[in-house]
């Protein structure tokens, strides 16, 4: 005969499923893991074609145009992973994101304007990734814990970019936009209904 | 069979605790929250404004019977309320948690926290 489970253990099973229901369902996020792991694929194209650009307004270039794809590519798989399960877009889930993720969105394409103008250009590498971080971070304030943990993985990476030597930027763009894109999507991607 | 039985005698036991440690009664478990699906709609729309019924049978991975026959009894407790709409000509079915409900499930944590403060104390 199979001894019954203790009431003990059966409490804590429930708080456990409780816990568990509440953090998936916060994760109606917005935030679609396929779609990150193509957006670090494309960022590592990017910094292997922007590593072989001749001069600082080339490889601007490079990654504006990266960050346009990316833009397309995120974007597109958003609304994707919104609609297959029926979730509206502009509330929700996704708005909470987007409120969060937008300010410093702005302030970091502010910062480079700024940063290029002042011959800045070895910052913008450390400035992108800590402001990706944080938009991260505060869109997912509301989400599951991964997303905040994976601004805060970019924001690291962006204080390396920052404060280590310049001829780093361009590898750490690879191993934040790339390497964190792809890592983080996978598990969003499997843990998080796509 | 042996299993079956076992579960039962848990059953019993767990229903039938009458907590004179710290006040706890098991007895007060709120069964209608208890049942898996339901607790975990409960749960669920504790940490939403609103779930439509897509995301929630795709977050409890469960049937369109069975989460509907499931919600509908949370409806009738008055613990989640639904409103039905057009998204277009798409219908949609969307659930909101009610003050009751989550006061339910305030209660149900507080009773599963009671009961295990009870036990590793008792």
């Amino acid at each position: 005969m199979v001894a019954p489970k203790p009431l003990h253990d059966r409490a804590l099973d429930n708080l456990r499923f409780i816990r568990q229901t509440m953090e998936r369902a916060g994760s109606f996020t917005a935030v679609p893991g396929w779609g990150q792991v193509a957006v670090g694929v494309t960022a590592l194209v990017a910094a292997f074609l922007a590593a072989r650009q001749a001069t600082p307004e080339l490889w601007l270039a490079t990654w504006l145009g990266e960050a346009v794809v990316a833009l397309a590519i995120g974007g597109s798989a958003m609304v994707r992973k919104a609609y297959a399960v029926h979730d509206p877009i502009l509330s929700g889930p996704g708005r909470r994101f987007g409120l969060g993720f937008l300010p410093p969105m702005i302030v970091g394409g502010l910062l480079t304007v700024a940063l290029y103008r002042a011959g800045q250009s070895h910052a913008l590498p450390g400035t992108w990734l800590s402001l990706y971080g944080a938009g991260f971070v505060t869109g997912g304030a509301f989400s599951v814990r991964i997303v905040p943990v994976m601004g805060i993985c970019f924001m690291v990476v962006g204080a390396a970019a920052l404060f280590g030597p310049a001829a780093w930027g361009n590898a750490l763009m690879a191993v934040g936009f790339g390497g964190l894109h792809i890592v983080f999507g996978m598990i969003i991607a499997r843990r998080y209904g796509g | 069979m042996a299993k079956h039985v076992a579960a039962r005698k848990a059953e019993a036991i767990e229903t039938g605790l009458k907590g004179e440690r710290g006040g706890l009664r098991a007895a007060d478990l709120d069964r209608l929250i208890h049942e898996r699906v339901r607790l975990g709609i409960v749960s669920a729309l504790a940490v939403n404004d609103a779930l439509s019924f897509n995301q929630l049978k795709a977050l409890l991975k469960t049937t369109d019977g069975n989460l509907s026959v499931h919600a509908r009894r949370l409806e009738d407790a008055q613990y989640i309320t639904c409103t039905k709409s057009f998204e277009g000509r798409i219908p949609k079915t969307e659930y909101r948690l009610t003050g009751a409900g989550r006061r339910a499930l305030e209660r149900y944590l507080d009773h599963m926290e009671a009961l295990i403060h009870a036990t590793r104390h008792g």
